[in-house]
């Protein structure tokens, strides 16, 4: 199949067109909303970036956490995780645990909201 | 052709200016005018409008707070009715600086289920607050007015109280637990955090008036300070703990993380007031439990919001784009947590 454009052209192409476009003929509740489809599209653009390697890194880190299979998908294995920490198998004592759940969490916030606050508290 | 949907139930502009003209006539005297009545945003579960009434040559300030419609649905189930709203600020406006119900209209007036309060000058936009040169002084004061405004709220009797709902720390925590379970969306960080909860109970002390929703943004705020407490909704019978943590929840920071009290504030001054104004004696570590559980919920209620886009309830792009904020009230939780490794 073609890639051209790309993913990234063709999504950037839209951001443009609401950023330069769209929004400065906008008013009130509409502009509002070409300013999150916007915003919405940067995490997309974001995502296709960091998506990849972060969450083949996230399943590498659950295997061993857990102790499974590797080719499970990131869904199954954080599936087995919330069960072990619903019974209270795993806790905040557990080695490794919390410095994987923060990771997968700043990595995720990398994509969602790059700018939070909380990111920078530490 | 569809009829408008303004025509179904009493919900145009137009009729509620003509009721509230025909009140202010009666209330104020037969030259009375309503003027500039404007729709306000905000108010999820409540419509809220600005008016003015002209007398004389004087001016008097008002808001009318309406079901919306006119017409009492039950929206959110932790609301409390407009009613019972109306009489808590009439015992609450005695003992913190809140607005002053002017008028009651009864579900069967012109206008529909409303009250009218006194409008209240200020801000409420949480990061001029907390940012505006205008709103330093005011900053410098915050902080002890809510530790006092808070610790009168908790002090109010029971008894002078309208019927209230009961809601303690884990009842909250079991509802939400089982709001987050349907949605079949596994976070193993809300996991934690839930587990940690139920293992770390805290110790129960007497059930007050509990605000429910005290943060900046339900606060106004003028250049000397605290103004006037809003929002009184989520008002329920809990933990008076459950306040003071609300108000230190890195979401209601807004990007000032280093002032765990709302962005302006130190959470030992805050309690060190709260007990001096008869509020009990808290520490600032078991204040951690409740906003453990405060961030849990307003993650929780991300996804509600998220899940009214995914059930197709509300196709509208920014109720899909808050579900990519749930992230944010997991590395607060992380953070929480790690303190507590």
């Amino acid at each position: 199949m073609h890639d051209a454009p790309s993913q990234k052209e063709m999504i950037t192409a839209v951001k443009a067109f609401i950023d330069e476009t769209a929004m400065p003929s906008l008013k009130g509740h509409a502009a509002f909303h070409a300013r999150v489809a916007s915003n919405v599209l940067a995490t997309v653009l974001r995502e296709l970036d960091i998506r990849p390697d972060a969450e083949a890194a996230e399943r590498q880190r659950l295997a061993a956490l857990l102790n499974a299979d590797a080719t499970a998908t990131a869904r199954d294995l954080n599936e087995q995780l919330c069960t072990l920490l619903q019974r209270g198998d795993m806790d905040l004592t557990t080695p490794g645990l919390l410095e994987h759940l923060k990771t997968t969490t700043i990595d995720q916030l990398s994509v969602d909201q790059p700018a939070y606050s909380g990111l920078q508290t530490d | 052709m569809a009829v408008p949907r303004n025509c179904d139930k009493m919900g145009s502009q137009d009729q509620i200016l003509k009721g509230l003209q025909a009140w202010a006539g009666q209330f104020y005297g037969a030259d009375a005018t309503v003027e500039r009545l404007v729709r306000l945003s905000g108010g999820a579960s409540q419509e809220t409008w600005s008016l003015d009434v002209e007398q004389g040559g004087k001016v008097v300030d008002l808001i009318l707070r309406r079901v919306p419609g006119g017409v009492s649905v039950a929206r959110n189930s932790e609301a409390i009715g407009l009613g019972t709203e109306a009489k808590l600020l009439s015992c609450a406006e005695k003992e913190v600086p809140a607005p002053k119900v002017v008028q009651i209209f009864e579900p069967d007036s012109d206008i529909g289920e409303a009250f009218l309060m006194n409008r209240i000058p200020g801000q409420t936009i949480a990061r001029k607050i907390l940012r505006d040169d205008i709103y330093s002084a005011a900053r410098g004061r915050l902080t002890e007015q809510c530790g006092q405004a808070l610790a009168a709220i908790h002090q109010i009797p029971a008894e002078a109280l309208p019927d209230l709902p009961r809601s303690g720390g884990l009842d909250q925590l079991a509802k939400y637990e089982t709001i987050y379970r349907d949605f079949n969306l596994p976070r193993p960080v809300f996991e934690l955090a839930i587990a940690w909860l139920k293992s770390n109970q805290p110790d129960e002390v007497p059930q007050v008036l509990v605000h429910g929703d005290y943060r900046l943004g339900n606060l106004i705020v003028d250049e000397t300070g605290l103004a006037a407490v809003l929002d009184w909704e989520l008002a329920h019978l809990g933990d008076p703990r459950e306040d003071i943590a609300w108000l230190c929840v890195n979401s209601w920071r807004f990007g000032y993380s280093e002032n765990r009290v709302g962005g302006f504030g130190n959470l030992d001054e805050l309690l060190e007031t709260y007990k001096t104004a008869g509020g009990r004696t808290f520490s600032t570590n078991e204040i951690d439990w409740w906003e453990i559980l405060g961030s849990l919920k307003w993650g929780i209620m991300c996804m509600i919001m998220y899940e009214a886009f995914r059930s197709g309830a509300d196709p509208s792009v920014e109720r899909a784009a808050i579900g990519r904020r749930v992230s944010e009230t997991e590395i607060d939780l992380i953070n929480l947590l790690e303190k507590r490794a």
